[in-house]
């Protein structure tokens, strides 16, 4: 006999404020894992409603998981954050659509009936954990010419990007990187993620200090001053420090729940999952990966491009954005549609931890939009993917 | 002097909601194991942190925290032995009043978020703040002062009556003080009013924060029920009886705290500080308080890295042997599979001995699961490490071997003889002889060089010391083991050259004897008590002739008068005590025995002593034997003999376990000339 699958909805989503990896950073002295348990507390605390021992699962995701992103995480975290034994954790990892993943592993489980109430997100502390920390990369990938070697440097990615796109220019993705800056620049000032933003009191190693802004914003960056940075990544290359993310720490994540615990517990929820879907790209332009995920998304939800009212997508680099607006037929650099609020260049991209605050920038902007009904949250994924997960609106 | 280690003020801001928050933190830069503390380079950093919070000029209110897991331990200590004069002590009291006063009069709220430790003057500094919140998990709250000899001088006495009453201040400043150091739990001074909210741990500066913002905008409000003052003399002179039982008018701390919080509700909070000044300049010079703090370094360090053992690595000890199921054996094992959760094999020469000790073990482990002390869950499997034997064989595979036997040498020797023949060469033989040689107890072993003294002290799970003693033949690795045995066992350790008695009966013992030859002079049994528990120690003589029982004393006292006839030896009326198996001098009613007034012998006429006569004779009988020890080279220092009358005799930091007192009551120079720490 078939069975009925459960609606999702998202409840709640909240971060810490994202700060830089640097040994001067807001969180150079903090563990990942205090990150994650400000998340989770936050989270319980706004909503009281929810009793603690209905939490059927509580996923995080990391991508490196070791030190104090490892030891199961997502179990640790219950323990620290002072949650019943009862409930029940577990890590998981697709890098930088790690916390999509847990919201959406989160959400099956609930779609199946095997979970209620779950609590999904990531974490990353890329100061105490550079990128690809520990790795190991099976030398068949280079030997057997399985990938190039630019496939394992983030950066490199985008500028094979870009030579696959070649109308699309250095100047089109400093412009996109400007207006990200700005948009994030007026929503701060508009108050607009004071509701996704939890302050976090941190010691510092010179007294303890309240972090309640995120470090990256730079709302005074100009145009001319992004023309002559450093190319890093290549001789006379596209990609520089301004039109990319930054390397951050951060975490954030989400309350997902069943429509039998939203009446239940009289929840007030902010969107309904209508579907989800990964892809995988070749390693080498990984920053295509929304592409396809998004077309595979849209396919299988029934749904059109133009039905989205709303598109959240991670900025790792601006060329993967706008190869992104190019394929969709987006007006090119700036679509209102396309992170209304800026995105990662300003906030940060502290990996595994990105798509919960894409989540979040949906159902807060939601929030401000009854007449919206649709949104997207995609992302990037190193070695080559793309996760993309659609909303429905239910504030209308 | 060790120099200070500076407590330093960090400021950070938070621009919340209500305006500016500064955040200061205490922070001595070393991590949990080395709290905070204050002296004068603090007090400055206070002073100048302070000056950069009002230099702002648009702070809003301040919340005062310590660096990760610690609040602050108070006043720092290691200074106290350069404060010579009342000058000098009165203006460490004016120093911390002036900068905390600056604290309290402040032009905005301020909030001490008490997120761990929070002694002395660390919980001063918090009361100096107009709100208190607590981590749920903070364990050590209180004032110390009066147990070391100090009243808390930085306002507590002063703020903690006014804040919650003469009862409340009278129970943390004298009676917790006086009883062992006792400390609050965060919930405990939660209920009593000296905190105001208790916030988990986690995020104690987060709810802090949400708390004093709360405050500002005056949506937040603390109530406070006004202390009761109708009884405060009768409190204070309650307490002052009880001070008495403690200290006997030796410290004068604790008496100068009862009438400073006697008069708090009526005296300014200026007036207060002044006599608390004054109190401090009186104190911290005096014997008493140096003795205090000499007292607490040696618990604090020496106690804790005992001197003489050598360094190297000790032997494995992965199973236990006890010879001797009796109430010591039994006690033993009961350490031992509580502290090491190894295997235990007690022996004993017939099963009905044996039957019993076990049976006392199985009762003991299941008692202190119920008090908590032993996870519930552990009991069947920690009594499965139990195993009880008639056979020697059994302790084949033992890697640390005590015996707990009757206290004669033949038979002691006799037991180790025996068990050679069974044991691993490398395994260590231990003896709990609180009296005994323990070089003649390994003269015919085939390895004398394994046997090493392991004394502990009654009862075990509750003595801290234990006195290791080194036979002539007792080489390194078996004492490098022993200690770090007694260590995993949890124990002070004292290292002792094998001396009849030791240290801890020795001093008693000579104590004893001169205390049974003023009754037997013609002195009153409790006349004699009264005037020596006086002195300063946790009980009067005669009760501890009974706790000890009359035939051990007896016991030991012949050991000691065998090697040292010219001062011990046993009064007849001891002799006729134990024949007629009396358990003590006193009845269960509390006064003398008449059996005992009957038999008991005094010299007639009666050679009468007033009680500083008695003082005098018994204090000067320490002296002489410490002097003696010293001479033998039975412990490292006199600081080793302190150590061992603090944690095996519970002598009080006042008197600096022993020889403190010997010295400044004159009686190290009156026995020879000078004294035991000529530096002081």
């Amino acid at each position: 006999m078939a069975r009925e699958l459960q609606e999702v909805y998202l409840i709640d989503a909240c971060r810490v404020p994202f700060g830089k990896a640097r040994p001067d950073g807001a969180y150079a002295q903090t563990r990942a894992d205090d990150m994650v348990v400000k998340v989770i507390r936050s989270l319980l605390e706004r909503n009281p409603q929810i009793p603690k021992d209905r939490i059927d699962d509580n996923i995080w995701a990391a991508s490196t998981q070791w030190g104090d992103q490892g030891l199961t995480l997502g179990r640790t975290t219950v323990v620290l954050s002072g949650l019943p034994v009862s409930v029940p954790g577990c890590s998981v990892d697709r890098m930088c659509a790690g916390a999509l993943t847990s919201a959406c592993f989160g959400a099956s489980e609930i779609q199946v009936g095997a979970a209620d109430i779950v609590i999904a997100g990531g974490v990353e502390h890329m100061f105490r954990h550079p990128m690809g920390q520990g790795a190991d990369p099976n030398p068949r990938f280079l030997a057997e010419r399985l990938v190039d070697q630019s496939a394992l440097n983030m950066g490199m990615t985008a500028e094979n990007l870009h030579d696959l796109y070649p109308d699309i220019t250095k100047d089109m993705c400093d412009e996109y990187a400007y207006l990200s800056q700005m948009k994030a620049k007026k929503a701060l000032e508009e108050g607009k993620l004071a509701k996704m933003i939890v302050p976090m009191t941190v010691w510092t190693g010179n007294g303890w200090k309240v972090v309640d802004k995120d470090e990256q914003p730079r709302p005074d960056t100009t145009l001319e001053g992004m023309k002559n940075l450093r190319t890093p990544f290549r001789v006379k290359g596209r990609v520089t420090a301004a039109n990319a993310s930054g390397l951050n720490d951060g975490a954030a994540g989400v309350i997902l729940a069943s429509e039998k615990a939203v009446n239940e517990f009289g929840l007030k929820p902010k969107m309904r999952l209508v579907q989800y879907a990964f892809a995988g790209v070749k390693p080498e332009i990984m920053g295509l990966g929304p592409v396809p995920a998004t077309k595979k998304v849209l396919e299988k939800a029934g749904l059109k491009f133009d039905d989205l009212d709303v598109i959240e997508l991670n900025e790792a680099f601006a060329v993967q954005c706008v190869v992104f607006m190019k394929e969709f037929g987006m007006k090119l650099v700036d679509d209102p549609r396309l992170n209304p609020w800026g995105g990662a260049i300003a906030y940060g991209h502290p990996l595994a931890s990105s798509g919960a605050r894409l989540l979040a920038h949906l159902a807060f902007w939601f929030e401000e939009h009854p007449e919206a009904k649709y949104g997207l949250a995609t992302l990037c994924v190193g070695l080559g993917q793309g996760g993309s997960m659609i909303w429905e609106n239910v504030q209308r | 002097m060790p120099e200070e280690l500076v407590t330093y003020f960090k400021d950070t801001y938070f621009d919340s909601p209500v305006g500016k928050i500064a955040i200061v933190t205490m922070d001595n830069g070393e991590d949990y194991k080395k709290p905070n503390t204050f002296g004068f380079g603090a007090m400055q950093s206070l002073n100048e942190c302070l000056d950069r919070v009002l230099a702002q000029g648009d702070v809003k209110g301040l919340i005062l925290t310590g660096k990760p897991f610690i609040f602050a331990a108070g006043a720092d200590l290691t200074q106290v032995p350069n404060v010579k004069t009342k000058e000098q002590a009165m203006e460490i009291g004016r120093a911390g009043h002036a900068a905390f006063k600056r604290l309290m009069d402040l032009p905005f709220p301020t909030v001490a978020a008490v997120n761990g430790v929070a002694l002395g003057g660390g919980l001063e500094i918090a009361l100096a703040c107009d709100y208190r919140t607590v981590a749920h998990t903070v364990e050590h709250i209180g004032f110390p002062e009066c147990f070391l000899g100090l009243i808390p001088g930085w306002g507590g006495t002063t703020l903690l009556p006014k804040l919650v009453g003469p009862e409340k201040a009278l129970q943390v400043i004298i009676y917790n003080a006086l009883n062992n150091n006792r400390m609050l739990k965060a919930k405990e001074a939660l209920e009593m009013g000296i905190m105001d909210r208790m916030y988990e741990a986690v995020d104690l500066l987060d709810k802090t924060i949400e708390f004093l913002v709360g405050i500002i905008q005056g949506t937040e409000k603390v109530e406070r029920p006004e202390p009761d003052w109708s009884n405060v003399d009768q409190l204070c002179d309650q307490a002052k009886a009880f001070a008495d039982t403690k200290v006997h008018g030796n410290s004068k701390a604790p008496y100068m705290a009862i009438e400073i919080i006697r008069k708090a509700k009526d005296i300014s909070v200026d007036e207060g500080f002044a006599m608390e000044d004054e109190a401090l300049g009186e104190l911290i010079p005096s014997p008493q308080m140096q003795a205090g703090a000499y007292a607490f370094d040696l618990t604090q360090r020496r106690a804790k890295k005992p001197v003489g053992i050598p360094e190297g690595q000790a032997l494995p000890v992965n199973k236990v042997g006890i010879l001797g199921a009796g109430l010591m054996g039994s006690q033993l094992a009961v350490l031992f599979l509580r502290r090491m959760q190894i295997p235990v094999v007690i022996k004993d020469i017939k099963q009905e001995f044996l039957d019993k000790g076990v049976n006392y073990i199985q009762q003991e482990i299941q008692r202190q699961a119920e008090k908590g002390r032993i996870d519930k869950t552990r009991v069947n499997w920690l009594l499965t490490l139990l195993e009880p034997t008639l056979d020697y064989q059994d302790m084949a595979d033992c890697d640390f071997i005590i015996e707990a036997v009757l206290e004669e040498m033949p038979i002691k020797k006799q037991v180790f003889g025996e068990i050679e023949g069974y044991i691993k060469e490398t395994a260590i033989l231990a003896t709990n002889t609180s009296s005994l040689s323990i070089t003649e107890m390994a003269s015919d072993l085939k390895h004398p060089e394994r046997v090493v003294g392991f004394h502990f002290f009654n009862p075990v799970a509750v003595m801290p010391l234990l006195e290791l003693i080194k036979g002539e033949k007792t080489n390194d690795v078996t004492l490098i083991t022993a200690a770090d045995v007694g260590r995993k066992l949890g124990k002070r350790m004292v290292l002792v050259k094998d001396s009849p008695a030791f240290v801890v009966n020795r001093l008693l013992i000579r104590s004893m004897v001169e205390t049974i030859k003023l009754v037997d002079e013609g002195n009153d049994f409790k006349e004699v008590d009264m005037a020596l528990w006086a002195l300063g120690s946790p009980m009067p003589p005669f009760q501890l002739l009974a706790l000890v029982g009359p035939a051990i004393a007896m016991h030991a006292t012949e050991t000691l008068a065998a090697a040292y006839p010219d001062r011990f030896f046993v009064s007849e009326n001891i002799r006729e005590l134990v024949a007629r198996k009396k358990p003590g001098i006193y009845g269960p009613d509390g006064e003398v025995d008449p059996e005992v007034r009957e038999f008991w012998k005094q010299q007639d006429p009666p050679k009468k002593a007033t009680p500083e006569e008695m003082r005098d004779r018994v204090s000067l009988a320490l002296a002489d034997e410490v002097w003696r020890m010293l001479d033998e080279g039975v412990v490292a220092g006199p600081e080793e003999i302190d150590i061992c009358m603090i944690f095996g005799a519970g002598y009080p930091f006042y008197m600096g376990g022993l020889t403190k007192y010997l010295d400044y009551a004159g009686y190290s120079e009156r026995v020879r000339g000078k004294k035991l720490h000529p530096e002081s």
